[in-house]
């Protein structure tokens, strides 16, 4: 029996405005517990929600980003259920009426484009905290519970997927490709590990062929991509193991446990998903008229798949384009200036996305602080190009460069790096080589042909490294075959 | 000349004229109140303290030239369910019992920053869901024109308190009713603004779509200056109105003549008593004397407000109570789990009215019930409003009695609550159209127990609600004070 798994995710993402979804209490993330807290964050008697038009104007640019539809007359709901860290016990979310619907986002998985459509994108209010005190900081074994409203009235986005994503791996390209959307919008820390961007997974399997979808399982508490990733693999052989064995998959949600690696079933009590949804009378209906859509639509960024586009039209690879395109803003600029400057595309992109992002990455620096102009990008690239420093030794002047120690050219002579590709400069030094080691040439003569390494190693001693081991080679091979 | 029987009007002109301090006015509403509180319950909180000091600086500020308009130095009452920084606000309720909120309703701010002295906080139907304020949890409070029956509700408290002279004016909170049904008992002016005017934030929330804090006053022109004070938009209610407001006082003086007035036909015949409709009919009879044209109008969805009313009402009160539940503020239960503890507190904090609607709405809102009740309610609430836009396109204003009968006697109706909602037949449809009405008291019946009679108008149409209650008040003459009551219970 072959199987297929269906799967679908739900993003919540906390936008970084600088006042809370309902009230004007800050979104601050480590701040000291219950400090930024009002009346209406904090669920008093009398207080009353009053909607942050910013949050509004974000979730239009997520959706817009996203191709969505966005609705010209949008309602808040009131979610009702019971729960400590709810301050109201009913949380102002959106029912049949989100901001935005009906949209894509396209995802590169092994080199191919995969669209995964976009249901909807809905506007709600973020929790309080809850810490459980006791073993395993899990409710069931905990002994008290610290709550802690700062987030509470956050706003929060919820972003819903639909069941179009076929694997595991899928999956996690699609939460890395929302998650950097997000952060580039600018609306967003999108931290995971700091729950401004939250993921939780439906997961279904079916035959392959099927068209009815299988029993689906929420899967929740996966806090890395890495742990999306294998939370969906498992519950994928789970369900495929059960379904195998004669069973049936319990419609269910399930927490996953990264350091077991497994998932574990969540013991709800039944009847708790009827929310009792009712249109939240604190507040109006929200008109979101088209010229302020597309006033937001004005204001975006270029987008990752337009993006990707032009750098494939400018001649690179998918892969390349891809990963280039998910590079911080401030590098893709320095492609962009290299380009213009005359750079050919590949090169520009690999030293970018290869060298730099490892030397940001090593350094720990700021991408946007990165001293490293297109212009002398392009110059490090024609020096490769044109052999004037050798590839192994354009890394060590890349390094100069972004040391602050000057242009490339600059580099390459005051740490003496400049490859010596005169012909007639390594002619000679060529011809005392082949003089000094009559044996090697022996050896080629007969036929070791292999034996010109050693001899180009000699060349590169006798000229500490600076010669161009490509040119050497040549002429090398030119006077022993000559 | 009885100084706690003064008007706000009137006592301004002493204020002013320096016959009278805020200070004096104070203490004398305070000692009528003393004397008649025992008898009466009408307040949970007297802030002595607070209401002294805000006396004294509103005679500085009168001294120094710094008038701060009509309700500066005038002794004022608050239903206990608008939040009073530092001050105990319950709602009436156990599950509040203690509780003190750390910022004001915005009419509490607007009210002291007119220079309004406050002297407490008054009792309520818990969380304002009554018709009688039998339902507090601190005990009824009574009628000043008869002690062994009830002031109405769910503002009694407001009531009793200014019909007995224990404040000058007070403000209530109407969601079906609750401000004018108890003035129309107590012989005294209520009214109900157009919805969105007056603003709810720091108003403990019954039913948001509904709700709306209202002046209880002595004269017309009183309720015009009180709610002067306190309307307007206020930014941190966002169902507050942001366009216009308009002139309150202008017509006051303008007599009916000329004016369309509408007697709703269902509002009349069974279950109203003869009294009631009597001076009702005596008094629109009247209005067409004084020029008037009047005609009888039929709103069939009268009839089916009631129903829609306790289906809206109880659902959005379920939501909105739901955040009683001891974790953050308030009574606390001691529970094994959250849950039980959340779950013992509402059952030990809350009274059984409560109980009962919070159960109503939760059912009316469930998966499965919801379009048969909520929604239905809601389809019933839009065709009430096309109801009123047809009358209103006929005529200025429409009037009936405000409540089927007088104040009946404490005890009568706790055990029925079906007979309990019927006090409201006559005031829900404005709170569900959310267009303002006011009652104004006509005469007393043989009993001696008042009579009010209600005036409506279309939203934002306040300038001719308050010239038809004008011209009714100036008809009925009717200056009656309950004696107060000075026995011992």
């Amino acid at each position: 029996m072959s199987w297929e798994p269906v799967i679908g995710i739900e993003v919540h993402v906390e936008l970084a405005t600088e006042s809370k979804m309902f009230c004007g209490c800050a979104v601050e993330f480590g701040a000291e517990p219950n400090t930024n807290i009002c009346p209406v964050c904090l669920g008093l008697p009398g207080a009353l929600p009053v909607t942050n038009r910013r949050a509004i104007e974000w979730i239009m640019a997520i959706g817009l980003a996203l191709d969505c539809e966005v609705t010209e007359r949008s309602v808040f709901h009131r979610k009702n259920y019971f729960y400590a860290d709810l301050p109201k016990n009913y949380q102002i979310s959106q029912f049949d009426v989100p901001v935005c619907h009906d949209g894509f986002l396209d995802v590169v998985v092994d080199g191919t484009i995969r669209r995964v459509g976009i249901e909807r994108a809905h506007m709600e209010e973020d929790t309080g905290k809850s810490t459980h005190v006791g073993v395993g900081g899990r409710i069931h074994a905990a002994e008290s519970t610290l709550l802690d409203f700062n987030r509470s009235g956050t706003p929060l986005v919820e972003i819903v997927s639909r069941p179009d994503i076929r694997s595991a791996v899928e999956a996690r390209a699609y939460a890395q490709e929302l998650r950097a959307l997000v952060s580039e919008l600018g609306v967003s820390d999108a931290r995971l590990e700091e729950g401004s961007i939250r993921f939780d997974a439906n997961v279904s399997v079916r035959p392959v062929g099927q068209t009815v979808l299988g029993v689906k399982v929420e899967i929740k508490n996966m806090n890395s991509f890495r742990s999306l990733e294998r939370a969906v693999d498992f519950e994928i052989a789970r369900q495929i193991e059960v379904l195998e064995g004669g069973g049936t998959v319990v419609q269910e949600t399930r927490h996953w446990d990264e350091e077991a690696g497994v998932t574990h079933s969540m013991r709800t009590k039944e009847g708790s998903s009827d929310y009792r949804y009712f249109t939240e009378p604190d507040l109006v209906p929200m008109v979101l008229d088209r010229s302020w859509v597309e006033e937001v639509r004005a204001g975006l960024p270029e987008l990752p798949a337009r993006r990707r586009e032009r750098y494939v039209a400018a001649g690179l690879d998918e892969g390349l384009a891809t990963v280039l395109s998910q590079s911080p803003a401030a590098l893709r600029a320095v492609f962009d200036e290299a380009v213009a400057a005359g750079a050919p595309a590949r090169p520009a992109a690999n030293w970018l996305t290869g060298e730099v992002t490892a030397w940001v990455r090593r350094e720990e620096a700021d991408p946007a602080s990165v001293g490293l102009t297109g212009e002398q990008l392009a110059e490090l690239v024609a020096m490769v190009e044109e052999g004037s420093v050798s590839s192994s030794a354009a890394k060590e002047v890349l390094e100069g460069v972004l040391a602050g120690e000057g242009n490339p050219g600059e580099v390459a002579v005051s740490r003496d790096l400049v490859q010596i590709s005169d012909t007639s400069a390594l002619a000679s030094v060529v011809e005392e080589v082949i003089g000094d080691n009559p044996d090697a040439v022996e050896s080629y003569r007969s036929g070791e042909s292999k034996v010109v390494g050693f001899l180009v190693g000699q060349v590169m001693r006798a000229t500490q490294g600076k010669a161009d081991p490509k040119l050497v080679n040549q002429l090398l091979t030119e006077k022993l075959s000559g | 000349m009885s100084i706690p029987n003064l008007t706000v009007v009137e006592a301004g002109e002493l204020l002013r004229s320096g016959e009278i301090s805020a200070v004096e006015l104070l203490d004398a509403v305070l000692d009528r109140a003393h004397r008649t509180e025992a008898q009466l319950h009408a307040y949970l909180t007297i802030d002595r303290e607070g209401a002294h000091a805000a006396a004294a600086e509103a005679d500085s500020e009168m001294a120094a030239g710094d008038d701060r308009g009509p309700l500066h130095g005038i002794p004022v009452a608050l239903k206990d369910n608008m939040c009073t920084r530092g001050v105990e606000t319950t709602a009436a309720s156990q599950i509040l019992a203690g509780y003190r909120p750390p910022y004001d309703a915005t009419v509490v701010a607007k009210l002291r920053a007119a220079g309004a002295v406050i002297v407490g906080k008054t009792n309520l139907d818990e969380f304002a869901m009554g018709s009688s304020t039998e339902n507090s949890a601190y005990g009824s409070s009574y009628n000043p024109w008869d002690i062994s029956r009830v002031p109405g509700g769910s503002s009694g408290g407001s009531a009793a308190a200014v019909a007995a002279g224990s404040a000058l004016v007070a403000l209530g909170s109407d969601t079906g009713g609750s401000i004018r049904q108890p003035a129309a008992l107590t012989g005294i002016v209520g009214l109900k603004p157009t919805y969105g005017t007056v603003s709810r934030y720091g108003l403990i929330a019954f039913a948001s779509s509904l709700d709306q804090i209202g002046p209880l006053s002595h004269s017309v022109t009183d309720a015009a200056l009180t709610l002067g004070v306190i309307w307007g938009h206020d930014p941190r209610d966002a169902t507050s109105y942001a366009g216009e407001y308009p002139d309150l006082t202008a017509d006051l003086d303008e007599g009916v003549a000329g004016m369309r007035i509408g007697v709703v036909t269902e509002l009349s015949g069974e279950g109203y008593e003869p009294a009631v409709e009597q001076a009702v009919s005596a008094m629109v009879g009247r209005l067409g004397d004084a020029g008037a044209e009047v005609v009888e109008l039929s709103l069939p969805t009268f009839d089916i407000a009631l129903s829609a009313y306790y289906l809206i009402a109880p659902a959005e009160a379920s939501a909105n109570l739901a955040r009683f539940d001891g974790i953050r503020y308030g009574h606390r239960a001691p529970g094994a789990s959250t849950e039980a503890l959340m779950a013992r507190t509402r059952a030990e904090g809350f009274g059984p009215e409560v109980t009962r609607r919070v159960l109503l709405g939760t059912y009316a809102l469930s998966a499965g019930y919801y379009d048969a009740f909520y929604g239905q309610a809601q389809k019933v609430r839009a065709a009430i409003r096309d109801d009123f836009a047809r009358a209103y396109s006929q005529v200025d204003a429409l009037v009936s009695p405000t409540s089927p009968t007088v104040a009946f006697r404490a005890g009568d109706r706790v055990d029925d609550p079906l007979s309990m909602y019927l006090s409201d037949i006559c005031t829900i449809p404005s709170n569900l159209s959310g267009d303002p009405a006011i009652s104004v008291p006509i005469g007393l019946d043989d009993q001696g127990l008042p009579i009010g009679f209600q005036v409506m108008a279309p939203a934002l149409g306040e300038p001719t609600m308050f010239r038809v209650a004008a011209e009714v008040e100036r008809l009925a003459g009717f200056t009656a004070r309950p004696e107060p009551a000075e026995v011992a219970r």
